[in-house]
């Protein structure tokens, strides 16, 4: 995503080192998106504290990623809790999310194929129907565009759906709802009715779906103006960005992965709200940025055990947020290391990669010693053969020699 | 719904019954609703349901209709309909072991060993519903509310109003006053004898040939200037081309320009309304071009499915653009796709307010109580061309237009009815004509002075709050108006 910027608006406090004239890209408020209401616990993932608008900011926060720095490599920084917590694995996380927020505000409701009484394909919405009847957790017919569309025009009356596609690929045919009207009634009604809705669903490559079954629908949705996206990779983050997302009044889509959804982890008893315009800091580092979403963090994180072996210190970011992308945490994580390799596994062309390396380019040119690196994967469909699937998806020893290639 | 083909394949239906001594088979509508509307389906100067001739053998009722046995798919809330419909249906007894019946998902479905594939066409078509005839006088014996003079006069000025604002706003494009209309013209009586049938709270998700279901509400005229010329008191700040009107308040949801996409969006708000159990309805409109979409079919499917409050009101005006309608479809017209659907339909004249009147509001009282989507197909003709960008004298003949201009003429129709009762006057006529024009020009005249929106409300509104990326984009964007002030319109304000 590109953003066009010019050096207005008051300076905030950064590190004075180096110093801005207007043409730099200047950090404003910590806050990107303003005064946005939050009566619940909002966690930012580096520590921080939040600007004015929230109640509880508090110890929890200050004990997050910072110290947390992974020992093993693949352990999501925020869930080394001083409480407890309980286990589960990422589609649960997903279903307790869900299930909270249907708890504590009766308009939410779930609407997808299989989602009522079979609990969905990927279980995420089992027991659902159940407890809340099967009008509030609605099973439809097979027509995409019909559903999304029916969820479009619930949440202008005032309900809140999560539209559940139920592989990703499959909401291309949702495509003109999402485009033409979720993302644009808002502004085309001049504000007079509101769109919250989620669309979720698993997407990525898998093992031998298909090539119809393997789409990374995040390219295709980038584009689109007035819808977020966010990506959820652990269970930790995916309850607490399913709950950010049910929140919040804009449409977001949540993007899932399948061969994510049996991750475990301990995640907190308490509630949590993510924020969603917020990337993950995973693993500090000093050499070189790795930025990725998804599933391609776990390749990135094999990778950098490799890498840690060989003497290298990768800091690697989650980047959670794909509209918008979170441009403070990368920026402040670019000027640290001055390179950037970027690890996805959208293709080549017209990819989260491919908006991402502009957007980095446009902002921080300045501080590249070198040119950015990204791997994704290639232009072609994804074939069904195992090996040639595993071949198009980026795998770590790729990223390890991107990495010793970079750092040259 | 009388139709030979149909009747043809009861009869072999009968026949076979009788000659292996089985059991009149009944077949309910899934809704018993069918049932007590099929005074609807027939104006009384047609034949009531036909019945095969065999049929008055004793053991055989004259009564077939369609079942739908949901016993061994019933969940939750389906119970309901099939509940109703296994009250209709009787009961096999043994079977006969040469009769053979698959107990398939959805209902039994009897066997029969004659190969014959139903017609995709029938002699007779699906009969028309009206109330007026061709000269604005009532039909005898038509079933029809009526209406006080109250209504009936509010209704005829707004059909006069809707003509005028069209006339006036389409003379306004053609000044290059405003950059775009589409008129309503034959349409009025769709536009507002259905809209008179509904409450002010039912949701309306309209194409965008419907403006007078909203100038029936209570939408200033001065309000419908503001929109189609963009300034900075439309209610949808600026961004859309004219006639896309919305209001909240009114609820009548902005319109798209998107084909058919308020289909499935007006099933959405029936859920919504079906969660909340309110006490009312959804209506949406689209043409006969738009019910040959996916979103139209999926959305309809869907409604059936749900069992929710909304009625899918067809104006078939015989032109999507340049396409008629024998090259649209090739079925009896949008009506008969109800039954397909499962949903009860009805196919009305849409150039007889009356009729309209009558149809809305019972289909409102059908789709509220029995929490049902009725389909209704009003036949009427786009008298006017598609849009300003359209000249439909390329594609249609003169002499069709004049002859839709003149006698079937939905307003004159009324005006001769309203006039034979009394209440209305050539006087009135020319009084409101004449006042309404007024108030038109002025509304123009005032909106054209308005200024646009400001260069703030391109970036409001896209989310909830201004995101960082947008609120950068705005300040390059008056940056760079600041710096080559010449280049950019100067009533814009920033």
């Amino acid at each position: 995503m590109a953003s066009i910027f010019q050096g207005v608006g008051a300076a905030t406090a950064l590190s004075s080192s180096t110093s801005f004239d207007t043409k730099k890209f200047h950090l404003s408020s910590r806050r990107s998106f303003s005064v946005r209401r939050a009566s619940f616990f909002v966690v930012r993932s580096d520590g921080a504290k939040m600007d004015s608008g929230l109640n509880r900011i508090g110890g929890r926060a200050d004990q997050l990623v910072t110290n947390a720095v992974a020992t093993k490599a693949d352990t999501p920084a925020a869930s080394t809790a001083s409480k407890p917590g309980h286990e589960l694995l990422l589609f649960e996380a997903l279903r307790e999310g869900l299930e909270e927020e249907m708890e504590r505000d009766a308009h939410v409701c779930v609407v997808g194929e299989d989602v009522g009484h079979y609990g969905g394909s990927y279980k995420v919405t089992k027991g659902l129907a159940d407890k809340y009847g099967d009008l509030r957790v609605l099973d439809t017919p097979i027509a995409e565009n019909s559903f999304t569309g029916m969820g479009i025009g619930a949440a202008m009356c005032g309900l809140r759906p999560i539209i559940e596609g139920m592989n990703m690929g499959f909401l291309l045919l949702a495509f003109n709802q999402i485009s033409n009207n979720c993302g644009m009634l808002h502004y085309t009604s001049g504000g007079q009715f509101k769109i919250p809705v989620v669309i979720r669903g698993p997407g990525g490559v898998g093992r031998q779906l298909g090539a119809e079954h393997s789409q990374r629908l995040e390219s295709y949705f980038q584009s689109i103006p007035g819808i977020q996206m966010v990506a959820c990779s652990t269970p930790y983050n995916a309850k607490g960005l399913m709950k950010a997302a049910i929140r919040s009044d804009n449409p977001v889509i949540l993007f899932e992965h399948v061969l994510l959804y049996n991750l475990k982890e301990r995640i907190p008893d308490e509630e949590y709200v993510l924020n969603l315009e917020e990337a993950e800091m995973v693993r500090p580092g000093e050499h070189v940025t790795i930025l990725t979403y998804s599933r391609m963090r776990y390749h990135v994180m094999q990778a950098a055990k490799t890498l840690v072996n060989k003497g290298y210190d990768p800091e690697v970011i989650d980047i959670r947020s794909l509209k918008p992308f979170d441009l403070y945490t990368i920026g402040n994580s670019i000027k640290k290391t001055h390179r950037v390799l970027i690890v996805e596994e959208c293709m080549r062309t017209g990819g989260i990669g491919a908006s991402l390396t502009a957007a980095i380019t446009e902002n921080f040119h300045d501080y590249l010693d070198a040119p950015i690196v990204c791997l994704s994967s290639q232009d072609v469909p994804t074939p069904y053969a195992g090996t040639l699937e595993e071949w198009t998806v980026v795998q770590p020893p790729q990223i390890v020699a991107a990495v010793e290639q970079l750092c040259r | 719904m009388a139709s030979s083909s149909l009747t043809k394949s009861k009869t072999s239906i009968i026949h076979h019954l009788k000659s292996t001594k089985f059991p009149l088979l009944y077949f309910t509508n899934h809704t018993s609703s069918i049932r007590n509307s099929h005074n609807l389906l027939h104006t009384i100067s047609s034949p009531p349901l036909p019945v095969p001739r065999c049929a008055t053998s004793s053991r055989i009722n004259p009564f077939i209709v369609f079942s739908r046995c949901f016993e061994s798919v019933c969940v939750g809330r389906r119970l309901h309909s099939a509940a109703s419909a296994s009250n209709d249906v009787r009961q096999f007894p043994a079977e006969a072991p040469s009769q053979q019946v698959l107990d398939f998902p959805g209902g039994k479905v009897k066997f029969t060993p004659k190969l014959a594939f139903t017609s995709g066409s029938t002699e007779e078509r699906v009969p028309c519903y009206r109330v007026l005839d061709d000269s604005g006088q009532p039909i005898i014996d038509s079933d029809s509310l009526k209406i006080s003079k109250e209504l009936a006069v509010k209704m005829y000025s707004d059909m006069v109003t809707l003509e005028v604002m069209d006339t006036i706003f389409y003379e306004a494009q053609r000044q290059g006053r405003i950059s775009f209309y589409a008129t309503t013209m034959g349409e009025e009586a769709i536009n507002i004898a259905s809209a008179a049938a509904l409450h002010n709270d039912d949701f309306v998700f309209p194409q965008y040939r419907e403006p007078g279901v909203l100038l029936w509400r209570g939408f200033p005229l001065q309000e419908f200037a503001h929109q189609c010329f963009g300034n900075k008191y439309d209610n949808g700040k600026g961004r859309q081309m004219p006639i896309h009107y919305g209001s909240r308040k009114h609820n009548y949801f902005t319109v798209a320009s998107t084909v058919a996409t308020q289909i499935p969006h007006a099933v959405g708000a029936a859920y919504s309304l079906k969660m909340e159990k309110q006490d009312s309805c959804v209506i949406t409109y689209f043409g006969d071009g738009g019910s040959s979409t996916a979103d139209f079919h999926a959305a309809v499917n869907f409604a059936a499915v749900l069992e929710v409050p909304v009625i899918f009101f067809c104006r078939n005006n015989g032109w999507a653009i340049s396409t008629p309608i024998n090259e649209q479809l090739r079925s009896d017209g949008i009506v008969v796709r109800g039954k397909a659907y499962g949903v009860p339909s009805i196919r009305i004249d849409g150039n007889d307010a009356l009729a309209i009147y009558s149809a809305v509001h019972k289909a409102r009282k059908m789709a509220i109580e029995e929490q049902t989507p009725v389909l209704i197909e009003a036949l009427t003709y786009r008298t006017g061309h598609h849009s300003t960008s359209d000249d439909s004298t390329k594609y249609r003949s003169i002499d069709e237009i004049e002859q839709w201009r003149g006698g079937q003429n939905p307003v004159k129709r009324f005006r001769k009815w309203m006039e034979s009762k009394g209440w209305w006057s050539d006087e009135a006529e020319s009084e409101h004509h004449c006042s309404t024009r007024k108030q038109l020009s002025q509304a123009i005249q005032a909106a054209e002075q308005v200024e646009k929106p400001t260069i703030a409300d391109m970036f409001n509104d896209v989310y909830d709050v201004l995101p960082k990326n947008l609120m950068e984009q705005e300040a390059f964007i008056r940056k760079t108006i600041k710096k080559h002030t010449q280049d950019y319109p100067s009533d814009v304000p920033l």
